[in-house]
This record gives structure tokens, sequence and C-alpha cells, in this order.
């Protein structure tokens, strides 16, 4: 399966722009600020239904306009899918495949998996225990739809219990129990697809990163939840007086966290930014193999800016990988459209090539293996 | 909208019609300009119902429901099932029930539904009216007929439990493929609870 067309309307700094794709490697080259990265953030949103960079879908709107629309056509062997993605200001997002609208976004996330790589995901390691618990929930989510919907739940209640906890709320005795029997099964399944996902995930890492790194140090990761050390019924009741002083909840899964290791040592602190780069890419190569494993195609990968985390080397490598069949479609930018081009022409791969200016798509060049 | 109006009247009767729900300030204005075409003999009598509605309405003594009299039609209907009550949030599920014509049995309005978040506990409602009732013996099942969602199990939960210690069986409604649906685009989690309680297959004239 492959992406084939996209359509953007509207979209970050695109008025209007159709693109076809290669089913091996697609390029976009340019300088800094053209929009390269707006085109892999509007795959992004086809497999996601989400930006990967903003929280908020209306600063994915060109500006001055009040609208977007992204469409794009999955090919397989034998048939076609068009998705559809629209936002219009004050309005609900609409997703559509075939024409035919979702109920739910979340019904969407998993059909068309892809694994980005940007220079943004260093927050990773250096940002808050939240952006590792995203990536967890990024990943399963790709593979297992009952875990996007217990986490809504859980975080709905969750909601609900702390309001209580932050006391101006209605009489409610009896009611913290209540939530918290809706919170524990919601909270073992996240916690076992958590730990299961962990523990698939270190040997492909360990994996990756001594081939990217070369290097010899050991490096780890270390799935922490409070529901590893006990029955979370009883943690939740049992932490009740603190939650009360605490005015939140305490115990949890919304608590977890990813301890990233090197040699024994935290990744964040004691990692040097080389290393740091090498954790980063064997992460997302990780997750990208485990999606691989779990769905039984590979994923679109997405590089974003691919030299700020690799040389020369260790691109043809990643390139030459991806002939072999190891990843599927990719979608890479950089900003030296000579310094790409040379690779893909040595490695003698399927690729399309597209220069992008301040006029937006200025030259497309492939090399003909369609 | 941000146009000013020629009349300080329409502008008060655009305000007005705009703090309904659902309502906007071009449809408000639609509907002011409307208004002010019908014979003002029909507004009056608009207005009226309006207001006798508001001053008038009578919340039934025995369910909750909105009725016109201190009990409602449903409740003092001796034809009725007592022994079966079935809890909803509000007047339209009521009304939503009956038209099934499936059930025969007596309502309970709750008037909403447990969300902290909202502001809305158990005591804020009518849930101590409904474990009066349950307590005076005649009820044999109550049928929890709430929305399927997280606040809509809170609030099944904890009538529950409130309910846990009288002789009353607690039924709650069937959750599966809605009839006429497509498998291919039913969600997965409605499609699953579907396969985890099937049923007993059975010729439509026996249903």
């Amino acid at each position: 399966m492959h992406l084939a067309r996209l359509e953007l309307t509207n979209f970050k700094n695109y008025e209007g722009v159709s693109l076809e794709f290669s089913q091996g490697f697609n390029c976009f080259v340019g300088n800094n600020g053209v929009g390269k990265t707006n085109i892999l953030d509007a795959i992004h949103y086809l497999s996601l239904t989400k930006s990967f960079f903003n929280s908020s879908d209306t600063l994915s709107i060109r500006h001055g306009d009040d609208y977007f629309m992204i469409r794009g056509t999955f090919v397989t062997d034998e048939n076609s899918d068009e998705l559809f993605c629209a936002f219009q200001k004050t309005k609900q997002k609409v997703f559509k495949l075939n024409g035919r609208e979702y109920q739910r976004m979340s019904d969407h996330v998993g059909k068309y998996p892809v694994v980005m790589l940007s220079p943004a995901d260093s927050t990773l390691i250096t940002g808050g225990s939240e952006e590792r618990r995203r990536f967890l929930n990024l990943i399963i989510s790709q593979y297992d739809p009952s875990y996007l919907e217990a986490h809504m739940r859980y975080n709905k209640a969750l909601m609900q219990r702390n309001r209580i906890l932050r006391g101006s709320g209605p009489d409610n005795s009896g009611l913290l129990e209540i939530y918290d029997e809706q919170m524990a099964p919601e909270a073992e399944l996240i916690h076992s697809a958590r730990r299961n996902l962990t523990e698939n995930l270190l040997p492909l890492f360990r994996s990756y990163y001594e081939k990217i790194s070369g290097g010899a140090e050991k490096v780890s990761i270390r799935y922490r939840s409070h529901l590893g050390s006990g029955d979370f019924r009883q943690q939740l009741a049992d932490s009740r007086v603190r939650d009360y002083a605490m005015q939140f909840t305490t115990m949890g899964i919304h608590r977890d966290d990813l301890v990233f290791e090197i040699d024994g040592h935290s990744a964040r602190t004691n990692a040097s930014q080389g290393q740091q780069k090498s954790f980063i890419v064997a992460l997302k190569l990780a997750k990208f193999g485990l999606i691989t494993r779990m769905i039984g195609f590979a994923p679109a990968l997405l590089l974003d800016d691919i030299f700020d985390k690799f040389d020369q080397t260790r691109v043809e490598e990643i390139i030459r990988l991806a002939g072999s069949g190891e990843f599927g479609q990719v979608f890479i930018t950089d900003t030296q459209q000579d310094r790409i081009h040379r690779i893909l022409d040595n490695t003698g791969v399927d690729f399309r090539l597209y220069r992008i200016g301040k006029k937006g798509i200025e030259e497309e060049i492939t090399n003909g293996v369609k | 909208m941000s146009s000013r109006f020629p009349s300080r009247l329409l502008e008060e009767a655009v305000n007005e019609f705009a703090s309904l729900p659902g309502i906007g300030r071009k449809t408000a204005f639609r509907l002011v300009m409307h208004l002010l075409r019908r014979d003002s003999g029909e507004v009056r009598r608009f207005g009226e119902t309006v207001i006798r509605l508001r001053d008038d309405v009578c919340y039934c003594s025995v369910c909750h429901g909105i009725s016109d009299t201190p009990m409602c039609e449903i409740c003092s209907d001796q034809s009725r099932d007592i022994s079966a009550i079935c809890v909803v949030e509000n007047v339209q599920d009521v009304m939503a029930v009956e038209n099934t014509r499936q059930f025969r049995g007596l309502y309970h309005v709750l008037g909403g539904i447990i969300s902290p978040v909202d502001g809305i506990g158990p005591s804020d409602l009518t849930i101590n009216s409904l474990e009066e009732r349950v307590r005076s013996g005649s009820v044999r099942e109550v049928i929890l007929a709430l929305s399927t969602t997280m606040e809509g199990d809170t609030t099944n939960f904890y009538i529950y439990k409130r309910l846990s210690g009288y002789d009353v069986r607690i039924t709650t409604l069937a959750r599966g493929v809605a009839i006429g649906d497509v498998l291919e685009y039913t969600d997965e989690i409605t499609l699953g609870q579907s396969i985890v309680n099937r049923r007993l297959f059975s010729l439509p004239s026996q249903g």
C-alpha cells in the first residue's frame, strides 16, 4: 500500500497543490521556510487525523483563509482508497474514507500508519513525561483500536475525579469509589499495552542503536508505572487522603514514564548530543519495525530534515535498506538538492524529487521506474 | 453580523432569540422578521404560550416528568405495569421510549446525569426519590436507560450501588449493532460488545 496522490487546499503555506508520489522515495528539496515539512505534516494528517506539530487545527489553515482541505489516494494492488480531511474555523473537523464520514476520528487511526522522524523529536529525551506517554500512545493506537477508547474513558473519569478532589464541587459521598471502579479496568488495559510495547520495543531498539552509533555503550528503556507495583484499586483507595490534600489524582497511568538509560545513567543528563540523536533515531526505527510486525506491512516513513540526524554514509545506508524492502514508502525533506539527488541516483532506487520554492513546486524529477 | 439595528425593539428581540441554544444572530434576525409579518393576535398567543409554559409547568410528583397535573398521565394510568421502572435522563427520553410502544411500565426522570465537571452531583438528581419508590415495595425491575457515555455509566453505577440492598432486578439497555447497519461500518467497540453479548437466533415471528 502506498500514497499515490496528495492534494492540498489552503493547508499551511499551500493555496492549492497536487502531487503524485513514487512507491519508493519521495524527496522535497528547497530552502528553509518554503514548506517542505508541511507536506509531511499533511501526510501525517491523513494517517492520524491531526498535525504532528500543532495541537490546534486552526494553526494548519493558510494565513487569511478560514478552512483547509487535504485529499489523498492510497493504492494497494487491488483497489484504492480516497481519504478526505477538512477543517473550517469554529466547525468540527470532517474526515472521510471513500466519501463516507467517520463518526469518530479514532476509528480511522491505524488504517494508514506513518512514522515521522523530525528534529522536534529531541523533546522525547529533554521534555517532560507527557512527551513519552504521547510516544507510547501514538504507537499503540496504530495497531490496537481498543487502546484509544480506553484512554479516552480513563481521561474522562480522571477529569471528573479530579473535579471532586478540588472540593468546590457538589457533595459526592461514594462517587470517588465509582470513578475508581471505572478507571481501574481502563488503567489495567493501558498498563499492560504499554508494558508489552516496551518489552517488544527494547530488543529492536538495542539492535538499531548498535547499527547507528557503532558504539559499545549499553542502552535501555524502562517503563515506569504505579500499576507495576500493586493493585490499582487498592492504590487509589490508599492514596485518597493525599489526593484530597493535593487536589488531584496522584496515582495512575497518567503519571507513567519511560526511563531512557545509557550505561545505567539517565540519557537526559549523561548522553552527548550525538548519543541523544542516535537514541531517538533508534527509538523511532524500533517503533517503525514494531508497527510493521504488528500490522503486517510497512508504514510510510516520514524523514523530516534527514541530515539533521544522519551523515552522508548513514543516509546512503538507510536508502539502501529501504530499497531492499525493509521500509515501505519514504518521504524525505532536505535543503540541498544535489546531495540527496546524488545518493538516490547512486543507490538506483525508485524515486521522485520535488524542488519547492517561494511560489510552490518549481521542478519535478523522477528516475522513471514507475 | 455586527450591523447596527434601526430599532432598539428589534435589537432586543434578536438578542432574546439569539440566547436560545442552536440559534445564531442571523437565524434570530430571520425569526424576528417572520414574527413581525404575522398577525398580531398570533404573536400574542405565541408569547403568552411561552410565558404560561414557564409559569404553570408542573413536574409529576412520582416520576418527575413534565405534566399538566400533579401526577402525569403515565403514572396515573391504571393499565400500566407498576412493577417496572425505566430510568431516563430527561423528558425527551421518556418520549423516545414511549414511541417504541414496547414498554408498558412506569418511568423515572433523573433530570440530568452525574458530572462533577459540570457541577452536577447525585443530590442534584432525583435519585433519592427513585430509592423511595423502590423502598415502597411494588417495584420488581429497574431498567437503566441512560446514554452509553462515561457519565451515563457513572450514573448507572451509582444507582446500582444505591439500590443494591433492595430486592429488585436491575437491568440496562442492550448494546449492539443497530438495525439496518452494515457490519463493515459498525464501530469496533459496539461490534465487539455485540459478539460478546450475542444471543440465540430466533425467527422474527417468534421474536
